[in-house]
C-alpha cells in the first residue's frame, strides 16, 4: 500500500469512527448509572436534521453543533420521563423513541432535503500535522474529530477518578444503597439519561454537518444501533469504545474503498456495504460468548427501574 | 401535589383503559400539531381519521393496510411475552418476500394451484430462517438478540436492492429496480371484487386465531408467558430458556415472513427495493396498543393502518410530508407506555404540608 493512501484511509477511518465514539460514550455514562436507552437512533436522527437545519439557516456549524445537541437532549429528556418518572419499561420506551425519532426527523427534515451545507474546513494543528503517514490523517482534522477524543479524557476521568464519577456508578450498581446513603437516584439517572442524548445529538449533528454536509431520510443508518452495540462490546470500558469505534470506521471504510478503487473484483457493491453490519454481528457474538465477562461488567441495575420509597 | 401511590396489585381495568386513554391523547396531540403546523385542526381530523373510512374502498383499503401489520405484531407478541425482543420483523418481512418471490419467478410459466401454497410456505421459511440467525447466536453465544435482529434488517435491505438491481431485475423494466410482474397465479386472489383486498387478509386473520390458541391454549404457549414473566419459576420448572427463545424468534420471523410473502403477492405483484416500508417496526408499536394479546392485536393494527393512509390522504389534501404518519405512531406508543403507569400506581392528591 502506498503512503498516500494508508494516509487517506487512515483519515477516512478516524472520521467514520467520530460519531460512534461520541455517541457511544454518551450512551455509556447513561448506561454506567443503570439506564438502557436504546433510542439511540432516534436521538442521532433528530440531532442531525436539528443541526442540519439551525447551520442551513444561521450559517453558522457551531450553532448547529448545539442545535444538535439539544434536539438529542430534548428526546432523552422524553425517555426520561417515561422510564425514569413514570416507571415504563426501558427496552419498550426506548424502542419508541428510536421510531419515534426517525419518523419525527424524517418529518421535519423534508424541507432540507437537497440542499447541500458547505463543507467545514478542517482544523490543522500546526507542527504535528506536518509528521510523515499519519500527521495529515490525525491532526488535520474536523474540530469534532479532536472533542472525541477529548470526550474520551473526560469520561475517562470522570468514571474512574472523580467523586461525581463513583456516585453514578454506585447508582447503577445498586440504586437501594445509593439512594440509602442519601444520593438522590433519579436525579442522577436523568442527568445521565440527558449527558446520552446530548452526545447521541452531537453524533447525530456530525454526520449531516460535517461527514456528508446535508440531510437526508434514514442518513443515521443504524449507527446509533451500532453504537449500542459498541457498548456492550466494550464491556462498559471507554477505552475499548474507541478501539471498538475505529475497528467499525475501519470495515465501514475499506468497503467504500474497495468500492471506489475500481479494482475489478466481481462482488456486488450491496453486498459489500452490508460488511459493517456484519461486523457489528461477528463482535457481538465474539464478545457476548462469554458470558461471565458480561455479567461482570455489565452495571447491575442496567435496565431495571427503580423508584426510591418515598 | 400529584403524587403516585402503588396499588396493591395491577389494575386490570386500567390495563384495558389505557390503550383507549393513550387513543384519546393522541387524537388531542393530534389536533394540536395541525394547528402548530398551521392547518385547521378540524380539517386536519377530517382528513387524516375519517376521509379514509368514508366508503367501503375505503375500508377494503384499511383492512389491506392492516394485513401485514397484524400478522407480524402476532409474531412478535408470542415473543415479547416471553422477554424475547425481536425487533428484526422488518427484516424478516423481507426475506418471506424474497423467498416467495424466489418460487414466484422460477416458476413463472406454471399456472398449476399448488404455486401459492409454494410460496406461502417459502414466505414463511424465509423469515424464519433470518429470525433464526438471531435465535442462534443469542442460545449458542449469548448474544443479545434486539441488536442481532436490527443488525439484519439493515443487511435484508442491501440484499433486497442487490437482487432487484441485479439478478432479479426484470429486464424490460427500464432499469427500474423491480422485478418482472408476477403471473395470475403467483397472485393472491381478491377477496372483494372491485377492490384490493386480498385472500391474505383471511390468512391473517387464521393467523391471529391460530397465535391467541398458541398463547393461551397450548402448553408451549404457556411455557413462553412464564419464562416471560417469572424467569426464576421457569427455571424451576425445568423449562428450557433456549427453546423459548427458538420459539418466540421463530414463529415471529415466519409471521413476518408471510405478510412479506402477502405484500408481493397481493397489492405490489412483484418484488421492489421499496417492499419493506416500516412494516415490521410499526408492528412494534401494534403489538404493545394491542396489549399483545390477538383481539388487541386486531384493533390496534386497525388503528396503525389508519394512521398509515391518513398521512397518504394529509400528503395529498393538505400537503404535508406523509412521514406525519410516523409522528402520530411515536406519539401513540409514547402516550401508552406513559398511561401504563397507572395500572401499577394511582394518582392521589396530596397537599402538601405547611
Amino acid at each position: 500500500m502506498d503512503a498516500d493512501l494508508f494516509t487517506s484511509m487512515l483519515f477516512a477511518t478516524v472520521v467514520a469512527g467520530t460519531p460512534l465514539i461520541i455517541t457511544a460514550l454518551g450512551l455509556l455514562v447513561s448506561e454506567k448509572a443503570g439506564v438502557l436507552n436504546l433510542g439511540a437512533e432516534g436521538m442521532m436522527a433528530m440531532g442531525a436534521v436539528a443541526a442540519f437545519a439551525a447551520t442551513h439557516h444561521s450559517g453558522a456549524p457551531l450553532l448547529g453543533v448545539l442545535a444538535g445537541m439539544g434536539a438529542g437532549m430534548a428526546m432523552a429528556l422524553l425517555f426520561g420521563v417515561l422510564t425514569l418518572t413514570l416507571m415504563a419499561n426501558q427496552v419498550a420506551a426506548g424502542l419508541a423513541l428510536a421510531i419515534f425519532g426517525v419518523g419525527l426527523a424524517a418529518f421535519v427534515g423534508k424541507p432540507y432535503e437537497a440542499i447541500a451545507l458547505q463543507a467545514v474546513p478542517p482544523i490543522r494543528i500546526p507542527f504535528i500535522a506536518d509528521l510523515p503517514l499519519v500527521g495529515e490523517a490525525l491532526y488535520n482534522q474536523q474540530a469534532l474529530v479532536y472533542f472525541s477524543w477529548a470526550l474520551f479524557w473526560a469520561v475517562l476521568w470522570f468514571l474512574h477518578r472523580s467523586r461525581a464519577g463513583l456516585v453514578l456508578r454506585a447508582v447503577g450498581e445498586s440504586p437501594a444503597s445509593a439512594h440509602a446513603i442519601g444520593y438522590p437516584v433519579i436525579r442522577i439517572r436523568y442527568l445521565a439519561v440527558l449527558f446520552g442524548g446530548a452526545m447521541a445529538g452531537i453524533g447525530g449533528a456530525f454526520l449531516s454537518v460535517f461527514y456528508t454536509p446535508m440531510w437526508a431520510e434514514g442518513m443515521v443508518a443504524g449507527r446509533g444501533w451500532i453504537a449500542l452495540a459498541l457498548v456492550v462490546f466494550a464491556t462498559w470500558r471507554p477505552l475499548r469504545v474507541v478501539v471498538g469505534a475505529y475497528l467499525f470506521g475501519g470495515v465501514m471504510i475499506t468497503q467504500l474503498f474497495i468500492q471506489g478503487s475500481g479494482l475489478q473484483i466481481d462482488f456486488p457493491s450491496q453486498l459489500l456495504s452490508s460488511l459493517p453490519y456484519w461486523a457489528t454481528i461477528v463482535v457481538l457474538v465474539a464478545i457476548s460468548r462469554n458470558a461471565g465477562a458480561i455479567r461482570l461488567n455489565s452495571p447491575m441495575s442496567l435496565g431495571k427501574p427503580y423508584r426510591p420509597d418515598a | 401535589m400529584l403524587e403516585l401511590e402503588a396499588r396493591a396489585e395491577p389494575s386490570r381495568l386500567m390495563s384495558c383503559l389505557s390503550p383507549l386513554l393513550a387513543v384519546a391523547l393522541m387524537l388531542a396531540g393530534g389536533l394540536l400539531v395541525f394547528s402548530a403546523l398551521g392547518k385547521d385542526p378540524g380539517e386536519g381530523f377530517r382528513v387524516f381519521f375519517l376521509n379514509p373510512i368514508k366508503d367501503l374502498y375505503g375500508i377494503s383499503e384499511l383492512l389491506l393496510k392492516a394485513t401485514p401489520l397484524m400478522l407480524c405484531a402476532i409474531g412478535l407478541a408470542i415473543g415479547f411475552r416471553a422477554n424475547i425482543w425481536n425487533i428484526g420483523a422488518e427484516g424478516q418481512f423481507m426475506l418471506g418476500a424474497v423467498a416467495a418471490t424466489g418460487i414466484a419467478l422460477h416458476f413463472d410459466a406454471s399456472d398449476g394451484a399448488l404455486l401459492l401454497p409454494a410460496m406461502v410456505v417459502a414466505g414463511a421459511l424465509g423469515g424464519a430462517a433470518w429470525a433464526a440467525i438471531p435465535a442462534l447466536l443469542r442460545t449458542r453465544f449469548n448474544a443479545n438478540e434486539i441488536l442481532v435482529s436490527l443488525m439484519l434488517v439493515y443487511v435484508a435491505q442491501l440484499f433486497v436492492s442487490w437482487l432487484v438491481f441485479g439478478p432479479w431485475m426484470d429486464p424490460d423494466g427500464f432499469n427500474f429496480p423491480q422485478t418482472r410482474m408476477f403471473g395470475d397465479a403467483a397472485l393472491l386472489p381478491a377477496l372483494l371484487d372491485g377492490t384490493r383486498l386480498h385472500l391474505g387478509f383471511a390468512l391473517a386473520i387464521t393467523v391471529l386465531v391460530a397465535g391467541h390458541a398458541f398463547m393461551n391454549r397450548s402448553h408451549a404457549g404457556f411455557r413462553m408467558r412464564v419464562a416471560g414473566q417469572a424467569p426464576d419459576a421457569a427455571r424451576y420448572a425445568g423449562f428450557s430458556a433456549a427453546r423459548t427463545v427458538w420459539t418466540g424468534l421463530l414463529l415471529g420471523g415466519a409471521a413476518a415472513g408471510l405478510a412479506g410473502m402477502a405484500e408481493v403477492a397481493g397489492p405490489m405483484g412483484q418484488l421492489t427495493d421499496k417492499v419493506g416500508s416500516g412494516y415490521g417496526f410499526a408492528a412494534i408499536i401494534v403489538a404493545f396498543v394491542g396489549r399483545l394479546n390477538a383481539f388487541g392485536i386486531f384493533l390496534a393494527s386497525l388503528l396503525m393502518a389508519l394512521l398509515y393512509i391518513g398521512g397518504e390522504q394529509a400528503q395529498q389534501y393538505l400537503n404535508l410530508p406523509s412521514s406525519i404518519s410516523m409522528v402520530f405512531q411515536g406519539m401513540l406508543l409514547f402516550f401508552l407506555l406513559g398511561a401504563d403507569v397507572l395500572i401499577n400506581y394511582r394518582l392521589r392528591l396530596r397537599r402538601r404540608a405547611g
